[in-house]
């Protein structure tokens, strides 16, 4: 009898060991092909940040993050995330998303931030998370460094209808001489903190090779807002390699061109483009 | 006038060149079968036995150019390219020894011919139509180029040295070939170098950029293991550089071919065939493509290209009772690879490259028979039948994905069943010969119709993208023929007509935005329901007075498509007018070249009208007897009187060599 109730602590003990054995491999994994970035500490909790290539940079950036109370990862909290540059005259953000854990993630959160701009000597951005766990309500901050980039990934405008939008590339990152997706996020500034998804709108996209006598290219699908994750998503043809000017107009739900003109034999290129050079 | 003194004082050593044109007769045996279908080009040293005179200029294309059925496009003056019936390399066929070789050039600036030179040559041998299928599928017809090579008989060493010269473009030809014979063995090795300068048209207009250079190497040496067995083993290294096209916008820094084969010969006594023939070969061919010379390019680009081919043949033959039979199996496994890099003027910024032949594999494998029968002593008759297996399949992904911006749902791969077949009958009874035939024939698309990727034509200054889904392309002929032979006159008539279903064409895309500079747009490759061909020539012989002879041809050409607008490229009236004087060793000729102006031409395919010409040609050739050795010493002049022409085919209307005088002299020991 006394065996089988220290067989059974001994079991019980066991089981317990095994699960948590199991634990620290997917935490492991779940970053695996992720770069670290930075962390951010508070008195209680460390937030560990990870991208795709190590980096912040001006543009859309895909961010993966870690809560962790010492050891133990927190899986449960609800976060959300303000982004603010500090300029020498006053301060703004910049679009962001909602945060979410990663699909079949168990430790990894998910959002993205696009950056206006890039710091400078006296300027700089700052992130900062707050976050609620089992009804606690925690913050952690830090400033972040947000590194240029040589081609126009995001472009900044004000259209005819005197708002502020901010156009993001998101894809291709890798482009091919091929039919290529592209997916660009569309925000507008409804304040300095405030930078909404815009809804409904068209962007009109027309590639060129400025070196080759701008010439274009075949079978480009212009971007619209698709329901699954409110992205603009689209169709960007590239025939070759080498340095390419990605044209853009952008136009609202009743057909209007807010911005950017038609590339013809004497308008070279749009007041709103984006680059990218393979 | 400096150069014409600096030649005159020149007397090199030569080859002699001679054209010949005649009705082939193929014996076998005591069958004695007549072939309107075929016209043979003797050349070289081969030509050199009947001392008949050719234009000393001493290139492949000069020689095949006497051909009725045969006239080339011409980018310069390098590398024509042929046209069989008035149909280009797309619709032709052109073999080395039966060995299928394809040109690393998307702008088709290396044709099969560019590659070898005359001293490889023993003749050219051109099939008109169906009658060409043996090698391949083919809608215009087929030409093989045979080698030369030396017979096993015991001859010991020999050998010739030849030289030329030439004044309008300051061509210098150096060649030698030295053979050794014996019963069992034979070797042929010969050497060709070329150099020429720009060449100058009428009124001393220097053309620039129509230099070239070629150094030609060649091996041949067979083996008699017994009586009626034999080993053969062929190689040719072929190599061009800065080589000037004067009609296109870039030249050529290097052309360059490896062709090697390997034959099994058995000529049985006894058996049931009367000759097999089993061959292996492989052919490297390398082409790039530079504007480096070009002072005033819109952007500067290289364009290299690549095509490997590695083929087998079997061809048995024999003859049954009024039979004589041929069987053939063949295949072939071709690569081509070509891409273009643009250099942008900013250093830092990167390169721009495409695939433009997208590493495509060509797999083919056939099957042709032919059986020529004698009916009676005025009737006989000959019928083809061949049929193939072809593969396109694209290794590269790059390549597949750069197609699939046009073609979405395109596959890798493509396989279409050919089929080839023909019947002639001819009816002889002297001095008459009439033949009749008929033939159908179906095609493959060729790499660039199917796959070429933005492919710039500077003819119509459009860039073409390739359709990989277009069906075969088929060609229904009739053809009929008349000859009339009497003690020392001859004439024959040859007429074909070709009804081209599906035929595939470059039509323009408006939407589609071109990719070079300053360009008119870009044509993708289409199939109209039909177009229609119509060939003609005429050739007239008299020989009197014992040692003169006259001779005449004339070469007519309609070709249009299923809407009656003239297709491109369609020989206007042309003829030929010569009188040869020929005593002993010596002969003279004189000849007039001539055409009408091009009534009917392509607008649409940017060609303009070109004007009538008269050309007039003077050449004169001596033997003279050395101790034993033999020399023979030509001289001439062509375009005396000095014209400024262009014709039909000369690409973007480049004008023609003006007056030109050359020396050969041919040495043989």
């Amino acid at each position: 009898m006394k065996l089988l109730k220290y067989f059974s602590v001994f079991a019980v003990a066991l089981l317990f060991s095994c699960s948590s054995d199991d634990d620290t491999p997917i935490q492991i994994n779940e970053t695996e092909d992720l770069i670290f970035v930075q962390e951010m500490q508070n008195e209680t909790h460390t937030i560990t940040i990870f991208t795709e290539d190590g980096s912040l940079k001006q543009g859309y950036n895909k961010i993966y993050f870690q809560i962790k109370d010492g050891d133990d990862f927190i899986n449960n909290a609800e976060v959300s995330w303000m982004p603010v540059m500090h300029m020498t005259a006053m301060s703004h953000s910049g679009p962001h998303s909602e945060i979410n854990k990663k699909a079949n993630a168990e430790t990894l959160y998910e959002g993205y931030i696009i950056f206006q701009m890039a710091q400078n000597d006296s300027e700089y951005w700052e992130l900062s998370f707050n976050y609620n766990v089992e009804g606690a309500e925690y913050v952690a901050k830090d400033i972040i460094e947000v590194t240029p980039t040589d081609k126009n990934r995001v472009s900044v405008f004000t259209g005819n209808d005197d708002t502020r939008y901010i156009a993001a590339l998101i894809e291709p990152d890798s482009p091919k001489v091929a039919v290529n997706d592209i997916t660009v996020a569309i925000h507008k500034m409804e304040n300095m903190m405030s930078f909404p998804i815009v809804n409904d709108y068209q962007l009109k996209i027309d590639p060129r090779m400025p070196s080759m006598g701008n010439h274009s290219s075949p079978n480009n699908e212009d971007l619209l807002q698709s329901d699954s994750d409110n992205l603009y998503h689209g169709k960007l043809s590239l025939t070759m390699t080498g340095y390419w000017k990605i044209n853009l107009q952008l136009i609202d739900e009743s057909g209007e061109v807010l911005k950017g003109e038609e590339v013809t034999e004497t308008n070279e290129s749009s007041s709103i483009y984006f680059e990218i050079e393979f | 006038m400096e150069k014409y003194i600096y030649f005159g004082l020149m007397f090199l050593l030569t080859f002699g060149i001679k054209a010949q044109e005649e009705q082939k007769e193929v014996k076998q045996d005591s069958l004695i079968v007549p072939e309107e279908l075929v016209e043979i080009i003797l050349i070289g040293k081969n030509s050199n036995k009947h001392h008949y005179e050719n234009k000393s200029l001493a290139t492949i294309e000069t020689y095949l150019e006497e051909a009725n059925s045969v006239d080339f496009i011409k980018r310069g003056a390098y590398a024509w390219e042929p046209m069989i019936q008035g149909m280009a390399s797309e619709r032709s066929v052109v073999t080395i020894d039966g060995m299928r070789i394809y040109g690393a050039c998307t702008d088709k600036m290396d044709p099969i011919t560019s590659y070898v030179e005359i001293s490889n040559l023993s003749k050219a041998e051109i099939k008109k139509g169906q009658a060409g299928a043996e090698n391949g599928a083919t809608i215009g017809g087929a030409i093989d180029l045979e080698r030369q090579k030396s017979e096993y008989e015991n001859s010991g060493w020999s050998g010739n040295a030849q030289s030329s010269i030439e004044s309008i473009n300051e061509q210098k030809i150096l060649g030698a070939a030295l053979q050794y014979t014996s019963n069992k063995v034979f070797a042929d090795v010969d050497l060709m170098y070329r150099d020429a300068e720009n060449y100058s048209a009428a009124g001393n207009e220097e053309i620039l950029y129509s230099q070239f250079t070629k150094y030609n190497f060649s091996v041949v040496t067979g083996y008699q293991i017994e009586q009626n067995k034999s080993i053969e083993a062929s190689f040719i290294f072929d190599e061009a550089n800065d080589v000037g096209y004067p009609a296109l916008p870039m030249d050529v820094s290097l052309a360059r071919a490896y062709i090697g084969s390997l034959e099994y010969i058995s000529n049985p006594e006894g058996e049931f065939y009367k000759e097999w023939k089993t061959k292996i070969y492989y052919n490297d061919v390398t082409h790039i493509m530079d504007d480096s010379q070009r002072p005033d390019v819109p952007i500067r680009m290289d364009m290299p290209g690549w095509s490997k081919t590695a083929g087998m043949y079997s061809k048995l033959k024999g003859n049954f009772e009024n039979h004589s039979w041929d069987l053939s199996v063949n295949g072939h496994f071709n690569n081509s690879l070509a891409e273009m890099t643009m250099f942008p003027e900013d250093p830092n910024e990167n390169d721009m490259f495409m695939l433009t032949w997208p590493d495509v594999n060509t797999i083919y494998t056939g099957l042709f028979a032919k059986d020529q029968y004698l009916i009676n002593e005025d009737f006989s008759a000959e019928i083809s039948l061949g049929m193939g297996v072809h593969n396109n399949n694209i290794q590269d992904e790059f390549g597949l994905e750069s197609l699939r911006i046009f073609y979405p749902e395109m596959e890798g791969s493509k396989t279409r069943f050919l089929l080839n077949t023909g019947a002639q009958i001819s009816y002889s009874t002297h001095p008459w010969t009439l033949g009749l035939g008929l033939g159908y024939g179906e095609r493959a698309p060729s790499v660039s119709e199917a796959y070429g990727f933005y492919l710039f034509n500077s003819f119509d200054a459009f860039d073409y993208i390739g359709n990989p889904n277009m069906v075969n392309e088929k060609s229904l002929e009739m053809n009929v023929s008349t000859r009339y032979e009497h003690k020392s006159f001859s004439f024959s008539v040859n007429s074909a007509f070709y009804h081209i279903s599906d035929y595939i064409i470059g039509k323009p895309d408006p939407d589609l935005s071109p990719m070079n500079i300053g360009i008119n747009g870009v044509k993708v490759y289409e199939q109209l329901p039909y177009a229609q061909l119509w060939s003609n020539d005429l050739s007239i012989n008299y020989t009197f007075l014992k040692d003169f002879t006259a001779k005449a041809k004339a070469v007519y050409r309609i070709g249009r498509d299923n809407e009656n607008s003239n297709l491109p490229l369609i020989q206007p009236l042309t003829f030929e007018a010569g009188l040869r004087y020929r005593k002993n060793a010596f002969y003279a000729e004189a000849i007039l070249e001539s055409a009408t102006k091009q009534f009917d031409y392509s607008p649409e395919f940017g060609e303009n009208q070109t004007p009538g010409y008269s050309v007039f040609n003077l050449a004169l050739s001596q033997i003279f007897y050395i101790n034993a050795q033999k020399m023979i010493l030509k001289v001439g002049g062509e375009n005396l009187f000095d014209e400024y022409y262009s014709t039909y085919s000369d690409w973007n209307n480049i004008p023609r060599p003006g007056r030109n005088l050359y020396a050969n002299v041919i040495y043989n020991f």
